[in-house]
């Protein structure tokens, strides 16, 4: 019988636990998302999170050298794939390419570009699983925690610049942003 | 120190070194495989061009780890054929370092794409650089290996 009541009580306060501590606050979720939007806007993923055919390069954001392009499947073009340079890890040189496993663009068909756009629309894009390769927010947190390349920006090797959250202070912010209705404005406009 | 197996030009190799060691090292200074140059160390110009796997890598930043239990093909090993005859009709070599980097590019864009378009030679070989601007010869010895009849301007 005490047994009984103690796992009611743990079941009780487990589900107490999941429960969000206060409804969902769209004003701070967009605060989260608006550090999130640094990142993603950061010259480490928007290099390849471009519109055009070719990534850019450095924090200036310059046209790839070499004429790189983005290729039929994000990976390059014949005899210049991304991996005819980039390997599956830094280069200790500098000015030598980084490197990631599985070092790509987005495909042409699913360009994922977040360059130039303001935060609500980049929110959009982000949230719409017909723009951003089929994900729901937990596929694009798990994107965000799991992908070898997504690691990689925040540690670029020599001569790059990290962004401006470590990627646990990322996942963070994305987790808040979701869990407050994953906002794309400063407030509800249902509320008005 | 370990040792990595791999294929160079149909041989078997069993290379001691360090896995990091870049595999222009191993072909140059273990093999004597001398074709592919070193240019810039970094991945800037395309000197060291090899085939891993049957795709163009650059030799100078491609650790031997990667190479380990692959096929390496260098222009040693490319069999002659209308792509090195093409080379010579149409006399691309100037000073010639960079041209071995220039042929393993260009054969990797012929397995993938038999008649390109100088749209598609342009992009496929923008990495190599060409300190005596051969560009416009090597794209007419190109043409001319897919079979397509080329002029001199």
């Amino acid at each position: 019988m005490t047994r009984t009541v103690s796992m009611i009580a743990a079941a009780l306060a487990a589900t107490a636990c999941r429960a969000p501590a206060h409804p969902p606050n769209p004003a701070r979720g967009w605060r989260a998302f608006e550090d999130v939007v640094a990142v993603l806007q950061s010259p480490r993923c928007i290099s390849c999170h471009v519109p055009g055919d070719a990534p850019l390069q450095g924090s200036d954001g310059h046209r790839h050298t070499m004429n790189v392009k983005r290729g039929a499947d994000g990976r390059g073009t014949p005899a210049l794939r991304c991996t005819t340079c980039h390997q599956d890890a830094n280069n200790d040189a500098l000015h030598a390419p980084p490197g990631a496993p599985d070092w790509r663009l987005p495909p042409p068909a699913m360009r994922m570009a977040w360059l130039g756009l303001a935060p609500t629309a980049l929110c959009e894009t982000l949230k719409d699983p017909a723009r951003n390769g089929g994900r729901d927010l937990s596929a694009l947190e798990a994107h965000l925690r799991d992908d070898a390349i997504v690691a990689w920006g925040f540690h670029p090797g020599p001569g790059r610049e990290p962004p401006r959250l470590t990627q646990p202070e990322l996942i963070a912010r994305f987790v808040e942003w979701k869990d407050a209705g994953a906002p794309c404005a400063a407030s509800n406009p249902d509320d008005h | 120190m370990p040792t990595t197996q791999l294929v160079v030009n149909g041989e078997r190799k069993s290379i001691t070194a360090e896995p990091r060691t870049p595999l222009l090292w191993v072909l140059r200074e273990e093999l004597g495989l001398t074709a592919a140059k070193y240019g810039c160390g970094i991945a800037q110009c395309g000197a060291c061009t090899v085939h891993l796997d049957g795709a163009a890598v650059r030799s100078c930043v491609t650790p031997l780890s990667r190479a380990a239990g692959k096929q390496v093909t260098t222009l040693e090993g490319l069999p002659h054929g209308p792509l090195q005859a093409a080379w010579l009709a149409e006399q691309v070599p100037q000073c010639g370092y960079c041209q071995p980097g220039q042929i393993m590019s260009a054969a990797c864009l012929l397995a993938r794409t038999p008649a390109p378009t100088d749209a598609e030679i342009d992009d496929a070989m923008a990495g190599n650089v060409c300190r005596c601007g051969t560009y416009l010869r090597i794209r007419r010895a190109i043409h001319r290996a897919a079979g397509k009849e080329t002029t001199a301007p």
